[in-house]
């Protein structure tokens, strides 16, 4: 294992211009990439958006066509996989079927010829911070899936690697599990202070536990920002429709900050690059209004009303027949086919790049 | 789900039976003091002390067991790497696709086709060296020669089951190629490998057309004996030595089964 020097920051992974094609199949284009020590990323994106394959290369799992992958000064595609200081949660888990859960933690201890004496107080530790000691004797098909994770985190982590990648760890648990997990992860991943890599498609769960998200779209990275960022001021088309949080306008724009959308006119911040293009509003950014307001009304019907327990969500029908979601506060009381006036304050309009 | 009719499940046991008459009644002869005809005269356990004092069913039981043995040790190694060598190696799909077609082709292969050519071979070989004048080394490799793919078969299903997963995370855990196969692979492996090698022990035991064609006078093996002694009539040692036979075959063959369907070797705590 590598400790860092007293200096800088060198277990920072820097990825330069990756390329990768499976065949005729590009997955990854010219990917650039810099994750400083300690930092918890997510990686987002529909299937087949080169999240996988990009986690598989830092492992060593895959090689790249082109480009470089270095962790501080150590150029990590130069290792093979199994001299890499990074380890890997996967998706199924992985957990060796023949070994006690014990021995599935000492697994990689046991490969680096740790001695017995070293070996178990680490093996032991790690199974305290994953509360797994009750199952050491174990064997995986004895536990349940949340408890196989758990296993399967130990096994990681025991190694003190400098990187963990975590390969949609959460998709086989059930949503209740999940909270908990992702709780857990975020709590284990201050405590051993590493950086943590995780691929996942669920827009929740990387919100609920990342520093950072990178949404991935067709081999490249589409925005790269902090959860409130990528949720609250989506850059692209692409995604504000993957993280579904806002409305989506159509809208032609000719240089004045005047768009012109199906249903009306609206006053935007700045003017549009585009001529053509998006904006993007949030449900809870639309105001309902009983008069006209000054700026930016719209004038609708409510088409659908359903009561959320902490908001009300309303689809409000507007005159070219496209619809918006609105979300109000529970003592805001309105009914179905009531006619409404909407404000979409130009300052919560977001213009998008395309 | 409809149910079927009750008289196909009868139809079915009564399969059972007719496959286990012949068996049965086999074995309650040996137990029958009578020598000769089919009246029962009394239980007896003779027949299996004078077939335990036969010199001759003596020397045919060793050199089943060493056959057995030695071909079974041969076949295992060899139908375990050749099982590894296919299915974890990138061949061509082609490839991949004929030597399936070539491991599987002879167990269906007719034992008369295989022992003639066997025959063939032994007789070009035997002008090189006097090794494969017909004896127990030739009857050895000509064992070994169709027990390989049954051990391939069996081992190569086996592998099938342990996913690239299982690779991927002993390399990420920091193991090499070696210890990636002996901690990992030969361990899941290993109820596959003893079952293919039971399998394979048991074709050998019970094998007499490809041993009847390539064994010489001094390697008389128990089925081509009871052959022999068959055409000198049907006494109630072989009987005896016929019951001992099956029976031995049958717990080959439910360890066999047992340890293929078994996942794990362990109990819940």
């Amino acid at each position: 294992m590598t400790h860092p020097p007293a200096d800088g920051r060198p277990l920072d992974l820097a990825i330069r211009a990756i390329d990768k094609a499976f065949g005729s199949v590009q997955v990854l284009r010219g990917l650039s990439l810099d994750i400083p020590d300690g930092q918890f990323v997510t990686l987002l994106g529909p299937s087949g958006c080169g999240k996988t394959t990009l986690l598989r290369i830092i492992a060593g799992f895959e090689a790249p066509d082109r480009g470089t992958v270095t962790l501080g000064a150590v150029d990590l595609l130069a290792l093979p996989a199994h001299k890499r200081p990074v380890n890997t949660v996967f998706q199924s888990y992985a957990l060796f079927p023949h070994l006690r859960c014990e021995d599935n933690v000492a697994f990689g201890l046991r490969s680096r010829r740790i001695p017995e004496a070293e070996l178990r107080p680490r093996v032991r530790e790690a199974m305290e911070t994953m509360r797994i000691t009750e199952f050491a004797r174990r064997y995986p098909h004895e536990l349940s899936g949340g408890q196989r994770q758990r296993v399967a985190l130990a096994r990681a982590l025991v190694n003190e690697p400098e990187v963990l990648l975590l390969d949609e760890p959460m998709s086989a648990l059930d949503a209740k599990l999940r909270h908990e997990v992702q709780g857990e992860l975020k709590r284990i991943q201050r405590k051993y202070q590493i950086t943590f890599i995780l691929v996942t498609h669920d827009q929740d769960e990387a919100i609920a536990v990342s520093d950072r998200i990178l949404i991935m779209q067709d081999g490249g990275i589409a925005q790269d920002g902090t959860p409130e960022q990528v949720y609250e001021r989506p850059v692209s088309r692409f995604v504000a429709e993957f993280m579904g949080s806002a409305n989506l306008l159509p809208a032609r724009c000719a240089g004045t900050p005047v768009a012109v959308c199906g249903f009306g006119e609206l006053h935007l911040p700045a003017p549009a690059t585009w001529s053509e293009g998006h904006l993007a509003i949030r449900p809870e950014d639309i105001e309902v209004r009983q008069a006209q307001p000054a700026v930016n009304g719209v004038a609708g019907r409510i088409s659908e009303r359903l009561f959320r327990g902490d908001h009300w969500e309303l689809l409000v029908t507007l005159g070219d027949s496209s619809t918006l979601r609105i979300t109000t506060e529970p003592d805001q009381h309105h009914s179905e086919g009531e006619a409404v006036w909407l404000e979409l304050p130009p300052d919560d309009l977001l213009v998008l790049r395309d | 789900m409809s149910r079927l009719p009750r008289w196909i499940g009868w139809a079915s046991w009564l399969g059972v039976v007719i496959l286990y008459i012949p068996l049965l009644a086999v074995a309650i002869l040996s137990f029958n003091s009578t020598r000769y005809g089919q009246q029962w005269g009394g239980f007896t356990l003779d027949w299996y002390a004078k077939m335990a004092a036969n010199e001759a069913i003596l020397s045919a039981a060793w050199n089943s067991l060493l056959l057995g043995v030695a071909s079974t040790l041969i076949a295992t190694v060899a139908g375990t790497l050749l099982a590894i060598g296919l299915h974890r190696t990138p061949w061509p799909r082609w490839f991949q696709r004929g030597s399936d077609l070539a491991i599987n082709l002879p167990v269906v292969t007719p034992d008369i086709i295989l022992a003639i050519a066997l025959v063939g071979a032994f007789a070009v070989l035997r002008e090189w060296s006097a090794v494969f004048k017909p004896g127990l080394v030739t009857l050895i490799i000509a064992h070994a020669t169709f027990q390989i793919s049954f051990v391939a078969l069996v081992v190569g299903s086996r592998l099938a089951t342990i996913g690239r997963d299982q690779v991927e995370a002993a390399r990420d855990l920091y193991a090499n190629t070696g210890q990636i196969w002996l901690r990992v692979l030969l361990p899941q492996l290993m109820p596959g490998i003893i079952a293919g090698a039971l399998l394979a022990f048991t074709i050998s035991l019970d094998d007499f057309v490809v041993s009847f064609f390539v064994s010489g006078p001094d390697s008389t093996t128990l089925p081509l004996l009871i052959y022999a002694s068959v055409r000198r009539g049907v006494t109630p040692e072989i009987h005896a030595l016929s019951t001992v036979i099956v029976a031995g075959t049958m717990l080959a063959i439910i360890l066999t089964a047992w340890l293929q369907t078994r996942r794990d070797a362990t109990p819940k705590d």
